[in-house]
This record gives C-alpha cells, sequence and structure tokens, in this order.
C-alpha cells in the first residue's frame, strides 16, 4: 500500500478527518479529484506525476467549509496557492490540514501556514522550458505579428470560462462577466469578446498568479492563455520583487503603494 | 440502404469537386494538437486522424454566436434589419461522426418543439451531411450506451466507412444524399459488397438504457446524490459548449452608439448565472442541482416531452471537462444506487 493510501487511512480511521480531499484514476487513467469519506476508500487516493491538477480552490467551497475535519493532498500548485489564497483571506490556518510530499516523494504533514511558507521557498517558481521558449518566441514577434498570434487564439475561445472555474484564485462570488450594468465584457464567443475576457482576467491575476498553468490545463481548445497570466507573474517579480504564493503576510501588488515603487510603465 | 464505392482518388477528387462548386466544405483540420471542424478550400487540410473533433458538428446549424437582427437609431426612428436568409451557406460537412449525426435529431427536436426555429432549420436543410463510420474509439466513447454504434447511418446523408484499401463504402442514407451522389455520379463505382462490420470500432456498452431511463426520475429528490456526484464539478460550461446536442442560448444585444444587433450565444445550464432570478433568488443553488439538471436533461425531460435522448455517447463532455466529469460513469451508478 502506497504511503498515501496508509495515512489517509489512519486520518479516517482515527477521526481526526472526516474528508481527504486528492486525486484517484479516473478515464483512461489521467488522474482527477475525488473526495474520500471513508477509510475503506482510502485505497482510492493516489499520488504520482499524473496529479498535477491544482485542487486548492475545493477548500473555500460552501460544501467543503461546511466540513470541519478536512485534509487536502498538496502538490506544489497546490501549496502555492493555498499561500496565495492565506495572503488574500479566502482560507484560514487550522481549518483544513495539509498533506504534502517531500523531494524523495515521503508524505509529510505540513502543520502551519508558516511550515507551508518553508516547504514551498524550496520549491522552483520559474516556467517549464516548453513556456519559456513559447514566451520568447511571443515576445520576439513584431507588434503586428503578436496580434495576429493572439487574435488567431482568441477566436477559438468558446467562452465556456472552464479556465476561470479551474483557477484558484478565480474566487470572486460575482465575475465581472456576470455584471450587465453596464456589460463590461461582451457575452458572445467572438474575438473581441474573447480579447476583452482574457486581457481583464490576466490583469485581475496581476501578482497573484503562482504559474501552475491550470487554465490552459483546463482550456479545451487547448489555448496557450496561461502564457498571460505568466507575463503578468513575471512582470510583478521584475518591476516589484512580487512573487504570488510564496508569502502568506504579502501584500498584493496591485493593492499596494510603495514609494521605491517603479513607475516607469507609466506613458 | 443503397451503397457505393468511392475509391480513395475519387475521394479526394470529390472534395476538390465540392469546394469548387456552390458548397463551402466543413471537415476536421489539425488546429495545432487538437482536430476540430473548419472550412477548408483543399483536400490536403483534412485529417482522419481522430476519435472525435475537440467540437461537435453543431454549430453548423446552430452556430456559438449568431446575429437575429440589426437595429439602428436614426433621429427618433428606430430601424431594423431582418436576418438574411440568403447568409446562409450552402454547406457540405465531411467527416462527421456518427454519434455526431445522430445529435441533429435531438438539436431538431428542441429548436422545432413548439414553433419552427427558422434560422436552425434552414441552416440544416441547407448542410449534407457525409458521416464517417469510426474505425477507432477511446475510454470516453459510449455510443453503444444510448442506442448508437459506430457504423450508425442515423443522422447522415451519406456515411463512408473507409476500407484497408483506402477506399470508402459509401452507404446513402437520405435523398439529400442520392442527390450528392447523383450530382457527381462519374466519381462513384458499383460497390463490391465489402462487409462494413469488421471495419468499424469496438465500442463496449456501459450501462443500460432502459435501465438509467426507469430510474432516473426516482432519483430526483435524492440531493445527496447528485451533491456527491457533483462534488468535483467545477461549474464551467465546457461540457455543454462541445455537446452536440445541449441547444440552451442567451439572447444578448450588443450596440455601438446608435447601431447594434441582437446576438444569439450558447449558454449552459452548468454555470451558476443561468437560473439566477432579477430578485436574486437562484432555483439551482449548488453545484449539485445544475448537475442534476444536466442529467435529467438529457435523460428524463427530453425522452418524456420530446421522444429523444438528449445524450449520443460521443464523450465529449467528458473528455473536456477540466475534473474528468465522465458522464457514462455517473450514469451507470444511477443504475447501481
Amino acid at each position: 500500500m502506497n504511503n498515501i493510501q496508509q495515512k489517509t487511512k489512519e486520518l479516517l480511521e482515527s477521526g481526526a478527518c472526516t474528508l481527504i480531499i486528492g486525486y484517484e484514476k479516473g478515464t483512461g487513467g489521467k488522474a482527477r479529484p475525488v473526495f474520500v469519506r471513508k477509510a475503506e476508500h482510502a485505497a482510492k487516493l493516489i499520488f504520482d506525476e499524473s496529479c498535477d491538477q491544482n485542487i486548492a480552490g475545493y477548500l473555500y467551497r460552501q460544501e467543503i467549509k461546511n466540513e470541519s475535519k478536512k485534509a487536502i493532498v498538496a502538490n506544489n500548485h497546490t501549496l502555492k496557492s493555498i499561500v496565495e489564497l492565506a495572503s488574500e483571506n479566502q482560507i484560514h490556518e487550522g481549518d483544513f490540514m495539509v498533506l504534502a510530499f517531500t523531494a524523495e516523494g515521503e508524505i509529510i504533514e505540513l502543520k502551519s501556514f508558516e511550515e507551508i511558507e518553508k516547504h514551498v521557498a524550496t520549491l522552483y517558481h520559474g516556467l517549464n522550458d516548453e513556456d519559456k521558449a513559447t514566451m520568447q518566441k511571443i515576445e520576439a514577434m513584431t507588434m503586428e505579428e503578436r496580434w495576429g498570434f493572439w487574435e488567431n487564439e482568441f477566436s477559438k475561445c468558446i467562452k465556456c470560462y472552464a479556465c476561470r472555474a479551474s483557477c484558484p484564485m478565480c474566487y470572486c462570488p460575482t465575475c465581472t462577466v456576470e455584471i450587465n450594468q453596464p456589460q463590461w465584457i461582451p457575452v458572445p464567443s467572438h474575438t473581441l469578446g474573447n480579447l476583452e475576457w482574457h486581457v481583464m482576467r490576466a490583469m485581475h491575476l496581476a501578482g497573484r498568479c503562482i504559474t501552475c498553468g491550470q487554465c490552459a490545463k483546463s482550456c479545451p481548445l487547448d489555448l496557450p492563455i496561461h502564457l498571460l497570466t505568466y507575463k503578468v507573474a513575471l512582470d510583478s517579480e521584475q518591476y516589484f520583487d512580487s512573487v504570488a504564493g510564496t508569502s502568506v503576510c504579502a501584500n498584493n501588488v496591485l493593492a499596494t503603494f510603495k514609494t521605491e515603487d517603479h513607475e516607469n510603465f507609466i506613458r | 440502404m443503397e451503397r457505393k464505392l468511392l475509391t480513395k482518388d475519387s475521394y479526394k477528387l470529390l472534395i476538390s469537386k465540392i469546394i469548387s462548386g456552390k458548397y463551402q466544405l466543413v471537415a476536421p483540420v489539425k488546429v495545432d494538437a487538437l482536430v476540430d471542424f473548419r472550412r477548408i478550400k483543399s483536400a490536403d487540410e483534412i485529417t482522419e486522424d481522430y476519435i472525435v473533433t475537440v467540437s461537435s458538428a453543431k454549430s453548423v446549424a446552430f452556430p456559438r454566436n449568431e446575429k437575429l437582427f440589426g437595429f439602428e437609431k436614426n433621429n427618433k426612428k428606430l430601424e431594423q434589419t431582418d436576418f438574411d436568409f440568403d447568409s446562409i451557406p450552402h454547406t457540405v460537412l465531411l467527416g462527421v461522426r456518427p454519434c455526431d449525426a445522430m445529435g441533429f435529431a435531438s438539436l431538431t427536436s428542441i429548436f422545432c418543439w413548439d414553433s419552427v426555429d427558422k434560422i436552425y432549420t434552414t441552416r440544416l436543410e441547407r448542410t449534407i451531411i457525409i458521416g464517417m463510420s469510426c474505425a477507432k474509439a477511446d475510454a470516453s466513447c459510449f455510443c453503444t450506451s444510448v442506442k448508437g454504434n459506430p457504423g450508425n447511418t442515423a443522422g447522415n446523408d451519406l456515411l463512408l466507412t473507409k476500407t484497408p484499401d483506402g477506399d470508402y463504402i459509401t452507404e446513402i442514407v437520405t435523398e439529400k444524399g442520392a442527390k450528392l451522389v447523383a450530382e457527381f455520379y462519374e466519381l462513384f463505382r458499383e460497390d463490391k459488397g465489402a462487409e462494413k462490420e469488421p471495419l468499424l470500432a469496438n465500442v463496449p456498452e456501459v450501462f443500460e438504457l432502459d435501465g438509467i431511463l426507469a430510474k432516473i426520475n426516482s432519483k430526483f429528490d435524492d440531493e445527496v446524490f447528485w451533491s456527491e456526484q457533483a462534488m468535483r464539478c467545477l461549474g464551467c460550461g465546457a461540457c455543454a459548449y462541445v455537446c452536440p446536442t445541449c441547444a440552451c442560448f442567451d439572447i444578448q444585444d450588443e450596440s455601438h452608439g446608435k447601431t447594434g444587433q441582437r446576438v444569439r450565444c450558447w449558454d449552459s445550464c452548468g454555470l451558476s448565472l443561468f437560473t439566477l432570478h432579477t430578485s436574486g433568488h437562484n432555483p439551482r443553488q449548488n453545484q449539485g442541482q445544475r448537475w442534476r439538471q444536466r442529467l435529467m436533461h438529457k435523460f428524463s425531460y427530453m425522452p418524456d416531452r420530446l421522444n429523444t435522448v438528449g445524450c449520443v455517447g460521443c464523450g465529449r463532455c467528458s473528455r473536456a471537462c477540466p475534473v474528468d466529469m465522465n458522464i457514462a460513469e455517473h450514469l451507470k451508478s444511477i443504475i447501481d444506487n
């Protein structure tokens, strides 16, 4: 038996937990989120490279919030999102247990936000090689080429909002796209409306995106929309020294003013 | 059913002739790593390397955004431009999977329920559907569980089945299909009577449809059952937008200055805003209730009222779902519970 199964079985048996949020094997062998309430179901739980999905967003769902003793099986993306969500007061210390893994694959319980922060500090925060290469390719484009690139991508968007739904940082009870007086963002999924939606989304995630890429992984049309929020994340780091998902006490870059802030981007 | 044979060379020629004629041709093409329907200009653009396209074929008759009419305010007078039926192109839709083709019957039952949606019906009337039988299936396919099969002719005008030689057995399903064959008669040969069955994918039956239809209504009030099923559902619209039978739409006015247009665009019962009243009350307050609506609509309301099941087993919803809400698996649990 895998140590995740053993550990969660014990937690459920002892009554320390009544709900485990984790991963199980889904269709065609891919991993998917699962909610385990009984010790005998702990055997469903898995944790391997396929468990790539960021599942931190479940922590603030009303049905989950109502559960008093819960634990989340957190991959590195989920851990960073927990830190970021904590910094925005969306989740609170002690409301849930966090089960994480060492680099060697050993299961550990992170008992406080401080411990999560310390663990996160040991993780890699940059982009993967493929994303770096695509970012460089886009940045090397002329303004017209870049416009063409995104126009083509946005023309494919069906506005299913899977990107929004799967992003742990998109927690607003009412999204801007749902406000219709005035209608800030067009409802139909035409190219212009799609562009407005994705640019708005990227801006709202400025300094908050932990670069997990879940938005793009969730996109049924495979749009590389994660690159938009990544770009803003890189800018936040470069200009304001802000890396999302690293500090529970961090102030959001767009909600903070410091006298030493760069202003050279204002033209 | 009358059959003809289309050799691989004639197949390409047929595509070229369709393109250079009065039709626009929509077919599966590779869009980066995915395969989706696009209007094509050359036979070389078509791919046959797909289980199903990412999006369903429904947008040919029910586009994701559609201008219903235009309006313009001049002084105090409002002028309206009606829907231009002439703008609807004559289309040949090629490479449609049998599941997708079957989906049009469900869509039509909704769009022609009490009044006939003339825009939808005209679009469909002007579309000739050339289906392509499935030689491959994946873990998300379950057409055989909803009375379909990988070589099902229903909903197609012509159905092609590729033989090991690369030729296509052509089944002439409808009058429309027969007309197209007559239009390009020189390209079709006499059928050699090759067996079609061995060329089709094996799609195992996941659940027994009659069992679901008999039991689903009794599950309506079981809130715990539905909320457990929908626990991981994120509440996006991916499943509905890729679905060949989901027909829900929103009506939006888009205006700029003195001109504007009324647009019909896709909507989804999975989204929380879908049933939100102006009073602030939402009759479907949680995702469990919204997920129940999705399944009940397809497996209870449509069979009861429109005499059709609202699911064709293409499995697109499951493939598109960010959290693998496998619909077949969830349906099966209705029988098992």
